[in-house]
């Protein structure tokens, strides 16, 4: 026997449990809180180990000294590190009745990253009942991620950069969350196994109508610190290929540079744009997404 | 979500929520026409997958605070990932018996502030926000663990 009633549609009266509700005053509360934020850039790959983290870290810091305001928020949550590829001291953020304070870096860049809530070495673990974590830890990184953004105090911003884990489900959190996503800037190294995967993300942010400002190709060669001539270090040429098949630019090649790594582990990111090779590149990329977001 | 007596035909009235500190949640609902009042009764896993949308059923009795979620959900944090910046306005956590100077709007009683000092550095500044403002919410000048416990078990304060 069937039981005849109405449907959840069918319901017109509000939903008095008030859970969408909640979920839009989330929204709103992003919305408000980058209201001063005049342009918000996704660095992604799509591929792990490419050195996304530490090229993002090396942008912002780049912008920033071109004079803007600068805000570089992490989204890798599992694998954190911008805070430590910035340079800032991982303890102490400052909350008020109107949020976080953002770390400030050296540079000026207003940086907030999981590392600087986890203890050194500790994974990111969330306190939950029993077995089956796999139903809501994708909700518990969604919800980490909006309130990075949301109760963050990031101020007036010229730019935010937000650094994307591997995979594409993040930029899809991203674009969901912001009430505007400005670009992308697409991380490879030349091998064909990196073209495949950044594919995939550059084809994602394309599904969603996010403009790609462009392609920046790492590792491209090696820098020998003896000789000061760059090598070929991986086969392929993923950089020109990805960039020619989505109609973006090249934004450039930075070759794998030891020092830079190095200058890099140790937050020093001012001299790693002023006297490395892949500073310098990188810090090209950084006009370049400056004059794209004007 | 929606509750609706199908006798009635009438959509039925989020009425409050109980959080019994074991995981699980009860959210009453009551008819508006025959006054029938059905609980809806979530199992810790359910429990968890609603809050971990950072929502609460029923709504929110206190504004959430900065960070509530990952602050409250994450294992492992560092003991000195946060300073509060508090404002003269916050709460007086010195024992009330040793207070001096303006009265605060909300005190608490030294039993409170030990219980307080248990709770993990990483989340104790936003628990004792929680705690004041659900005190400064219903009018209790006072912070005592009675006070504490029914916060907790009305806002779901888990752990806390």
């Amino acid at each position: 026997m069937s039981i005849e009633h109405r449907t959840y549609t069918d319901l017109t009266a509000p939903d008095t449990s008030r859970m969408v509700a909640q979920v839009t005053e989330q929204h709103e509360r992003v919305a408000a809180r980058l209201a001063e934020v005049k342009a918000c850039v996704a660095v992604m790959s799509g591929k792990g180990g490419v050195g996304k983290s530490l090229a993002t870290a090396v942008l912002a810091a780049a912008c920033a000294r071109r004079g803007l305001d600068v805000g570089l928020l992490d989204a890798d949550l599992v694998g954190p590190s911008a805070a430590r590829m910035s340079g800032v001291d991982p303890s102490g953020l400052v909350v008020s009745e109107g949020g976080v304070r953002p770390v400030v870096s050296g540079d000026g860049v207003r940086v907030m990253s999981m590392d600087l809530l986890l203890e050194d070495g500790a994974p990111l673990a969330w306190r939950e009942p029993g077995s089956e974590s796999f139903v809501w830890r994708g909700a518990q990184e969604r919800s980490a991620l909006r309130e990075f953004l949301a109760d963050v105090q990031w101020g007036e911003l010229d730019l935010l950069l937000v650094d994307l884990p591997p995979g594409t489900q993040r930029l899809v959190d991203l674009h969901e969350l912001l009430p505007r996503l400005d670009g992308i800037v697409v991380l490879t190294i030349p091998s064909g196994a990196s073209e495949a995967a950044v594919t995939r993300s550059m084809r994602m942010a394309g599904d969603r109508d996010v403009p790609i400002l462009g392609v920046v190709e790492n590792m491209s060669g090696y820098a020998c610190p003896d000789c000061g001539e760059t090598r070929p270090l991986f086969p392929g040429d993923a950089g020109s290929r990805l960039a020619a098949r989505h109609e973006a630019p090249l934004l450039g090649r930075v070759p794998f540079d030891p020092r830079a790594a190095e200058l890099a582990e140790s937050g020093e990111l001012a001299p790693l744009l002023d006297d490395t090779a892949a500073g310098g590149v990188l810090d090209a990329v950084g006009v370049a997404i400056i004059e794209a977001i004007r | 979500m929606k509750f609706l007596c199908v006798e009635c035909d009438e959509q039925m009235i989020f009425e409050q929520r109980q959080l019994p500190g074991d995981g699980t949640l009860a959210a009453a609902f009551r008819c508006p026409e025959c006054e029938r009042i059905v609980a809806m009764l979530t199992n810790p896993m359910e429990t968890q997958l609603v809050s971990s949308l950072g929502i609460k059923i029923g709504g929110r009795e206190v504004p959430g605070q900065p960070l509530e979620l990952v602050r409250s959900n994450v294992v492992g944090g560092r003991e000195d990932a946060f300073v509060e910046d508090e404002p003269d306005t916050g709460p007086d956590i010195s024992p009330a018996r040793d207070r001096s100077g303006p009265a605060p709007s909300v005190v608490w009683s030294l039993a409170a502030v030990e219980r307080l000092e248990g709770v993990p550095r990483f989340v104790r500044g936003m628990v004792k926000r929680i705690y004041t403002d659900y005190a400064k919410e219903n009018g209790i000048s006072e912070i005592t663990p009675d006070v504490m416990d029914r916060a907790r078990s009305d806002l779901g304060l888990e752990g806390m």
